[in-house]
């Protein structure tokens, strides 16, 4: 589904990746776990398509396709999603009308019409309980005032929601306290299935109890530094990262 | 299949889609202000002896006044007011029984701009019907549903026809508002407004229907000068919608209007404005200058005006619909939301005067700012000594698109009365790059985002409009901001 080879990028002419592979296939969570600056957010925010961010060499295919052409939009109509790590507020504009613009702009470009209301109805008040969320707060501006942890599993209810094919999870447990992130990983639990596939970028193992990963990573200095299941991300926790760093070092 | 997508193309595609001209012959005044002009837009409006001194006395006036040209937050060139014609209409007579009389030309006119003129059945409950007085450059060309409302008692017509018909409301009621005296284009206005639109509600009447006044400029070099004048009876309720167009023209145009409202004892008006004049190209070439004085009285008790605004047209925009809240426990609502994109200037707010006891005012104020514009808000809220208990919200939001535009806030705030309560409270945004992105992120593109953004940022304004003012209004937000984020 999702083919990373000798990618390299970065922002304002530094370089942050220094060469990602990664082959994601239908069904898998691969984890990437890393230290600060190693690169985590960078690889989400130019697999999103954000502006700022230069791919120097390398390519990305998705569904077989170069994922680094295509629009930012483009990229989303074609199933990828973001779970953002700093939900965006969007004053005045609801939830549930912001989804149905965001549903209708991807069937349209996928050649169907617009959701039928009663459709798309049914399937808020289906995907909210997925995140035990209200239906006063789908109804609210989108994000506006909302908790740290209401962001988040507003996020989780709009991946719900736009049913995404490879989801991309940006430290989606950072500042959720534990029943939070209890909520946020049943939510996305309940979405894996053997078409859809997640990338989970966390800092923390503790994320990784819940939402059980087939690969971990670890991401540092830009690179892929190690590969394994999901009991490196044990390993990790009990060492922390410098461990890693030596490893890399000495490579 | 229209999807968004394509609704929106054929937007951007369109620019500015009111820009055509008719071909219809016209009889106009020569160029020029004096006198004799005075005279003549009155001798062919066929007037009485009182409206001619009327107009001579403003006229008159006029000459002694300077342009406000110093305090608004504007730049514009010098105004030639002798290269401009004050008077234009549509040669074939303009006093018509039926719509078979009306110029064909003129009908598809109104029709291109989505106006009908014909009074169809509609279904009842399944959308609600307005009667419209089209007018045309100088004069009133046709008001529909006039004998569904006069059965009701309602004087809904052009303002020539009330001056003949109704003269004892017009001498009664106009200037009572807006004097000649008030402000330079207020005097220019009385000296030589042309036509505009004229209702009264009688007592406890409340209106069945959505009353509208739309207003083209057609002819080029010609200024428009309309004059609108509604009462409101004691009990009586109205809404009433005005909209505005003008062709794409290399000159600008001059458009100064009055509009005076009277709401009595218990009355309520509501008075709605997309205002949509041509803006200029994208090198701030032509566009019409809006120099328009709107102010209501609640002259009694229980009484309440609202105005609401979408202003997005209009080379400059000078502009502050106000209410005068003399009786007591009047309310006065101000909902507005200026768009300025290219070169556009405005400068709008709203004076609110608490004369009354237990008198409230509430200002929504929303500009939004984008190219090379600039957008002011001018706001005054004055509490009288006496006015006890005076109570004002003011809420002041500029958003920010690019960073060659600017947003500008000019508060004032005169307090007279000890027991008054006035709040101010005002924010300053840039629509922001992550917004875009975030929606972007979730299959939605720019130019949607950007109106989705625009659209929420509008909300409190937009809610107060009628609903099918309110889908038009968000559709020309989204053409007025188009390419406006790279």
């Amino acid at each position: 589904m999702l083919q990373i080879k000798n990618l390299h990028a970065g922002i304002e002419g530094k370089e942050i990746l220094k060469g990602i592979n990664l082959d994601v296939k239908a069904g898998e969570v691969h984890a990437i776990m890393g230290p600060n600056g190693s690169g985590k957010s960078t690889l989400s925010s130019v697999l999103a398509g954000k502006e700022e961010y230069e791919v120097s060499e390398g390519e990305v295919k998705f569904k077989g396709k170069d994922l680094l052409e295509l629009s930012p939009e483009d990229r989303a109509r074609e199933g990828l999603f973001l779970a953002f790590q700093y939900p965006v507020e969007i004053p005045g504009v609801s939830n549930i009308n912001f989804l149905k613009t965001a549903i209708n702009e991807i069937r349209a470009y996928r050649g169907q019409g617009p959701m039928d209301a009663k459709e798309f109805l049914a399937k808020v008040k289906e995907k909210q309980a997925f995140v035990e969320m209200t239906g006063n707060l789908a109804n609210r501006s989108v994000n506006e005032g909302f908790s740290g942890g209401e962001k988040k599993r507003n996020e989780i209810f709009q991946l719900a929601m736009l049913e995404p094919v490879l989801a991309v999870l940006d430290e989606t447990d950072s500042g959720l306290d534990i029943d939070a992130l209890r909520i946020v990983a049943n939510g996305v639990n309940k979405l894996r299935s053997k078409d859809r596939a997640f990338v989970v970028i966390t800092h923390y193992q503790r994320l990784l109890d819940h939402i059980v990963p087939d690969v971990v990573h670890v991401l540092f200095d830009g690179k892929i530094v190690k590969s394994g299941g999901k009991e490196l991300a044990l390993e990790l926790e009990k060492k922390g990262y410098d461990w890693i760093k030596k490893e890399a070092a000495i490579a | 299949m229209a999807s968004g997508n394509d609704i929106l193309k054929e937007h951007i595609s369109s620019d500015y889609k009111y820009g055509f001209s008719s071909d219809i012959e016209m009889e106009t005044a020569p160029k020029g202000l004096n006198e004799d002009i005075v005279r003549f837009i009155s001798k062919k409006k066929n007037e009485p002896e009182w409206m001619l001194e009327s107009r001579l006395k403003a006229f008159r006036h006029w000459l002694t006044m300077e342009e406000p040209r110093h305090w608004p937050h504007l730049q514009f060139p010098k105004i030639d007011y002798q290269d401009i014609i004050y008077y234009a209409a549509p040669k074939k007579k303009t006093e018509v029984k039926s719509l078979d009389e009306v110029d064909p030309e003129l009908l598809a006119t109104f029709s291109k701009l989505g106006i009908s003129l014909e009074e169809q059945k509609r279904l009842v409950g399944m959308q609600s019907t307005i009667a419209v007085d089209a007018v045309f450059d100088s004069v009133s060309v046709k008001t529909t549903f006039r004998e569904t409302l006069l059965e009701k008692g309602i004087i809904f017509c052009s303002f020539s026809e009330a001056v003949h018909d109704h003269p004892e409301l017009i001498k009664k009621y106009m200037g009572s508002v807006v004097p000649y005296t008030d402000n330079y284009f207020a005097a220019l206005n009385a000296a030589v407004f042309s036509d505009g639109s004229f209702c009264y509600i009688p007592k406890g009447v409340r209106c069945p229907m959505e009353l509208s006044t739309y207003f083209r400029i057609n002819t080029a070099g010609t200024g428009q000068f309309e004059r609108t004048l509604i009462i409101a009876d004691e009990g009586a309720y109205v809404s009433y919608l005005e909209g505005c167009t003008a062709p794409q023209r290399d000159e600008n145009q001059l458009h100064a209007a009055v509009v005076e409202i009277i709401s009595h004892r218990n009355a309520e008006v509501k008075y709605s404005t997309v205002q949509n004049w041509y803006p200029g190209d994208k090198n701030g070439k032509g566009g019409v200058y809006n120099f328009v004085t709107k102010r209501g009285i609640c002259l009694e008790e229980n009484s309440k005006i609202s105005w609401t605004q979408v202003e997005t047209g209009s080379a400059i925009t000078w502009k502050y619909p106000s209410v005068i809240l003399k009786g007591d426990n009047a309310i006065g609502e101000f909902y507005s939301v200026a768009v300025t994109n290219n070169f556009q200037q405005a400068d709008t707010g709203t004076k609110m005067i608490h004369l009354g006891k237990n008198t409230r005012s509430t200002i929504v104020s929303k500009g939004i700012s984008a190219g090379k514009s600039n957008n002011s808000y001018r706001g005054l809220v004055r509490v009288a000594k006496g006015a006890s208990n005076a109570r004002n919200y003011s809420q002041c939001d500029s958003l920010l698109m690019g960073d060659k535009c600017g947003a500008h806030t000019f508060p004032y705030i005169e307090i007279k009365d000890k027991s008054a309560v006035v709040e101010h409270e005002a924010t300053t945004s840039k629509i922001g790059e992550d917004q875009i992105f975030y929606c972007k992120q979730r299959g939605i593109d720019t130019e949607k985002a950007v109106s989705l953004i625009v659209n929420g940022y509008c909300k409190e304004v937009l809610n107060q409009l009628p609903m099918e003012f309110a889908v038009e209004a968000q559709k020309l937000l989204a053409v007025s901001l188009e390419g406006s984020v790279g």
